[in-house]
């Protein structure tokens, strides 16, 4: 414990260094870079041990805050959520120094350290708060500092507005999470979540819907998403690398630990989880394919990732309120090694992709192309990850989608609501799963293979040695945790035996041991035959050099770039198909003479949710706060008045 | 000793599968009334190709050689797994199909990608089109199986097949008889056999997976036609297993037989390529989500069983 205390005095620390040095970038680099591997390093130990020991560590100091105590508590569940968040902000910070070197002079670059390293400390915060008042203190200066982050190009108008989006749903979130916990600590002295009492009857259904929404606000699920595809590209690649990867978990880790709180759940309750994850998981790869950005197209999968967790969580507390156990624990187990392996491949695309934005100067699909011969590094690195997110074998993503698969089938050939539940969680999984995979294949198909469809993919460069490193370090990650996916077992066990109780962590043990060994043995085959195939390859050339020539475009003699399939016409027969949903806008041209002229054609993936919902809910809510403008007069003895008066009547009440 | 029956397996499918193709050409020249090619072509095929020098296409970069590669060793990876004759193969373990049905998604990953590295519109066209089939095709596939753990109360291929007896088919033939049709459907489609698609085409626009592979050659061509029969008879094998439940005891008894439903298979597969025409390519979708009604249907069947 005193190691991860040790690490939060690092990064508050370094943030403070780097924010002194701020007029010497190199130096402020520096401070931030290396305060946030040491504090990684440190964090690392004491969380790996607690996964490892299964003992949970507790931390008081005193704190004079009312309702407020500082205590952190650190127990499998928390440590399973910090080992993440340590590897992917070391790694992170180390992409980071290559990365904004190119802001150098540029950028405060010395804010953006310190605002890095505060949102690491603040996350590490959030996973290991024992109290609410020390929760919402974590919380908010996680949005605080990450809406700085966000805010890094300011200039754009895209940034500031995704800044706005950003700060208003985290604002709408926390609010909703005080509602949530001053209904869970009603009564008690100190807000401890060790106290709290979770309330009865319609009471608990209240706390579980309005922590739902709070938590889901920062989760980013379908429909409470809408600050996630627009906040994720405009932060700094790095930092789109923390946010989608970890920071996002800890809405999911919220939703966690109310379950835990709440302790058997109703039915109804999975019902809802499961419905909003099979919706965000299918809606999120299917808004992912339409895409024409790739870190959006990201962005978009992350929304689709966290749906797998939350539908995974939904399948277990259905099979808990039925008594299925076994299936339960599968469930619960796959949602959080589905965090863990997210985390990896997720944190290593968006460096993929942060390397493209350097490298070739924009993101737009339709822009690149060819970039695997200009960037051979970040190419190769960027598919692994794609292959992981698309949970083909033997990358990682693989084995926590497989453990829910095994949690439905476990279900399917039992009776009742947990076969329909069964049912339900496999189909979207194997949907949304065709529909990854074509969203990544298309993503990485335009930005990196083929040839390059502008000027400036064509002078496209590789991106630094810290990046490539920390992309590699991640892919091997990614890797190791699909081969070796049984090592895992022990601690993802222990957090969900400390989530789920201690028999479902036994459960989830025993039940997925077996398969998870033959996926290993299977991975471990795939692998093999691969290098064997390819040492076959060579046998069969036997010294003799390939040939080389054009590609074959039957016959025709001056092909351009511009012929290839693009990334919006990889996609077109199945956005067409699900334009109901997809709502994307376009404008064709008409072609009526003979010889035609010049036409143009567009397309734009529209954000459904956010222009047919709420951007029209805010403009009446605007509409409706102007009138009530006439309080606001900019004077400020009549403010003070406003809270004179307002005392007064609170001293009245409570007389 | 045990070892000796998976091993024997697993080398019969490796080299009796090229032969599934040859009996479709067969078939289909029989309907045609033409003398047609040798049963063994594709053996003479493969053996030419391997010999042969590659032409790369200077656009491409490690991803087109990689494809084939890939795709051939998630085949085999898979045989690994396959049941034959309803009897385990190495790897058999709870959930195995998933493993299956995501390491096709792995051999179509690496072949998209394969084509789309050549930058050539026609092989685009052929990588978006067969992604396109595979979002229909995967979920209906996945389904079917799922009907039938229910049906077996196994959650292993070797164990549903295991238990698929007689007495099955007696008791929920139409649900058996639904997953079969819907199997097969999706056999036409994920193989790229008439009415998804027409092996035989010479029409780059039409194609589906022949334009994804226009580009390769020698021996990753090879390794190509060779995975596509290996693909065959996986699916292949999930119909023969459905429709031949008994199980004698014997080993070569079983093993006999079950060859002997591949070669009708094949058959059948050459029966329907020369008995219908193919859809048009935006019809294609409809059939595939006709084969996921089919694995609805019966998992609804099942349930209210």
């Amino acid at each position: 414990m005193a190691l991860v205390l040790l690490s939060f005095v690092i990064l508050l620390l370094s943030a403070f260094l780097a924010l002194c040095l701020a007029r010497n970038p190199r130096r402020a680099q520096d401070a931030g870079a290396y305060g946030a591997v040491a504090a990684s390093l440190a964090g690392l130990i004491p969380s790996v041990k607690v996964l490892f020991s299964g003992v949970s560590e507790t931390l008081a100091l005193p704190w004079p805050v009312p309702l407020g105590s500082f205590t952190l508590v650190l127990d499998p569940l928390s440590a399973f959520f910090l080992v993440p968040v340590f590897i992917l902000t070391g790694l992170s910070a180390v992409y980071g120094v290559d990365y904004l070197a190119h802001y150098t002079g540029k950028k405060p670059l010395g804010l953006a350290w310190a605002a890095f390293n505060v949102l690491t400390a603040s996350m590490a915060l959030v996973f290991t708060a024992g109290n609410a008042v020390l929760f919402m203190l974590g919380w908010e200066l996680m949005a605080a500092s990450s809406f700085l982050l966000v805010l890094f190009e300011h200039e754009k108008a895209q940034a500031r507005r995704a800044a706005f989006i950003y700060i208003t749903a985290g604002g709408a979130g926390a609010l909703l999470l005080l509602a949530a916990f001053s209904l869970l600590g009603a009564g008690s002295p100190v807000m401890d979540f060790s106290s709290f009492v979770f309330p009865a009857g319609r009471a608990a259904s209240a706390v579980f819907l309005l922590a739902l929404c709070g938590f889901g606000l920062k989760a980013g699920f379908i429909p409470l998403h809408v600050w996630l595809p627009e906040a994720h590209p405009a932060a700094p690649s790095h930092v789109s690398a923390v946010m989608s990867g970890i920071m996002i978990k800890t809405g999911v880790y919220g939703i966690i630990r109310t379950l835990s709180l709440a302790g058997p759940c109703p039915e109804w309750w999975g019902w809802t989880l499961l419905l909003l994850g099979a919706a965000s998981c299918l809606l999120g790869a299917l808004f992912a394919l339409a895409q024409h950005e790739l870190k959006r197209v990201l962005a978009y999968s992350s929304i689709e990732n966290v749906g797998i967790i939350l539908l995974a969580l939904g399948l277990g507390v259905i099979g808990a309120a039925n008594r299925a156990y076994p299936l339960a624990a599968l469930a619960f187990a796959g949602a959080l090694l589905h965090v863990f392996n997210h985390s990896l491949f997720k944190g290593l695309l968006f460096m993929g992709a942060g390397s493209v934005l350097q490298g070739a100067g924009t993101a737009e699909l339709e822009a690149l192309g060819g970039l695997s011969k200009r960037m051979p590094g970040t190419a190769m690195l960027f598919l692994a990850g794609a292959a992981a997110a698309c949970a083909l074998p033997p990358f990682n993503g693989f084995a926590g989608e497989f453990l829910v698969y095994l949690g439905a089938f476990r279900s399917v050939s039992s009776t009742g609501s947990i076969a329909l539940a069964g049912v339900i969680a496999g189909l979207s999984l194997a949907c949304a799963g065709a529909l990854a995979a074509a969203a990544f294949s298309r993503a990485g198909g335009a930005a990196f293979l083929g040839e390059p469809r502008t000027e400036r993919a064509a002078k496209a460069r590789e991106c630094g040695p810290l990046m490539l490193f920390s992309m590699r370090a991640l892919a091997a990650l990614c890797l190791l945790a699909g081969l070796f996916s049984p090592f895992l077992l022990l601690p993802l066990a222990r957090a969900v035996g400390s989530g789920f109780g201690p028999a479902a962590g036994l459960e989830a043990a025993e039940a997925a041991a077996v398969p998870l060994i033959y996926v290993s043995a299977g991975g471990l085959l795939l692998l093999a035959l691969i290098a064997l195939a390819w040492a076959k390859r060579r046998a069969f050339l036997g010294g003799r050099k390939p040939a080389e020539g054009v590609t074959w475009d039957c016959g025709y003699a001056a092909p351009t770039p511009r012929m290839q399939y693009g990334a919006s016409s990889f996609s077109q027969p199945l956005t067409d198909f699900f334009q109901p949903v997809l709502r994307k806008l376009g404008q064709y041209p008409v072609i009526s003479e003979y010889f035609p002229g010049k036409a143009s054609f567009s397309t734009e993936a529209q954000a459904v949710f956010y222009n047919s919902f709420y951007y029209p809910a805010a403009a009446r809510l605007r509409d409706l706060a102007y009138r009530f403008s006439w309080i606001q007069h900019g004077r400020l003895q009549i403010y003070i008045m406003y809270i004179v008066v307002t005392l007064m009547g609170l001293l009245l009440w409570k007389l | 000793m045990e070892i000796i029956k998976p091993l024997s397996q697993y080398l019969a499918v490796m080299l009796l599968s090229p032969l599934l193709l040859g009996i479709i050409n067969r078939v289909k020249a029989l309907f045609a009334g033409r003398r047609g090619q040798p049963l063994l072509q594709l053996y003479f095929d493969l053996h030419k190709l391997l010999a042969k020098t590659p032409v790369y296409s200077r656009t491409t970069t490690w991803a087109f050689k990689a494809g084939p590669v890939i795709g051939v060793s998630a085949m085999v990876t898979i045989l690994a797994v396959l049941p034959f004759a309803g009897r385990p193969s190495f790897l058999s373990f709870e959930g195995d199909f998933i493993f299956i049905i995501y390491l096709l998604g792995l051999a179509r990953f690496a072949t998209v990608l394969a084509a789309l590295d050549t930058g050539s519109a026609f092989e685009g066209m052929g990588a978006s089109r067969e992604m396109q089939f595979a979002v229909f095709a995967e979920p209906a596939f996945f389904l079917g199986l799922t009907a039938l753990a229910r049906v077996t109360g196994q959650t292993s291929l070797a164990g549903m097949f295991g238990a698929l007896t007689g007495d099955t088919w007696r008791v929920a033939a139409p649900v058996l008889a639904l997953l079969t049709a819907s199997f097969f459907i999706v056999l036409l489609a994920e193989n790229s056999r008439v009415p998804a698609d027409d092996p035989n085409t010479h029409l780059e626009l039409t194609m589906i997976h022949e334009v994804m592979v226009l580009d390769h050659s020698g021996p990753e061509l090879a390794y190509i036609l060779y995975g596509a029969s290996l693909k065959l008879w996986v699916f292949g094998s999930l119909i023969g297993c459905m429709v031949l439940p008994r199980h004698s005891g014997s080993w070569a008894t079983d093993c006999g037989l079950f060859l002997l439903v591949m070669a009708a298979v094949a058959a059948a597969v050459g029966v329907v390529e020369s008995a219908m025409g193919r859809l048009r390519l935006t019809k294609v979708p409809y059939m595939l989500i006709t084969a996921f009604a089919f694995s609805a249907l019966a998992l609804i069947f099942q349930m209210g069983r």
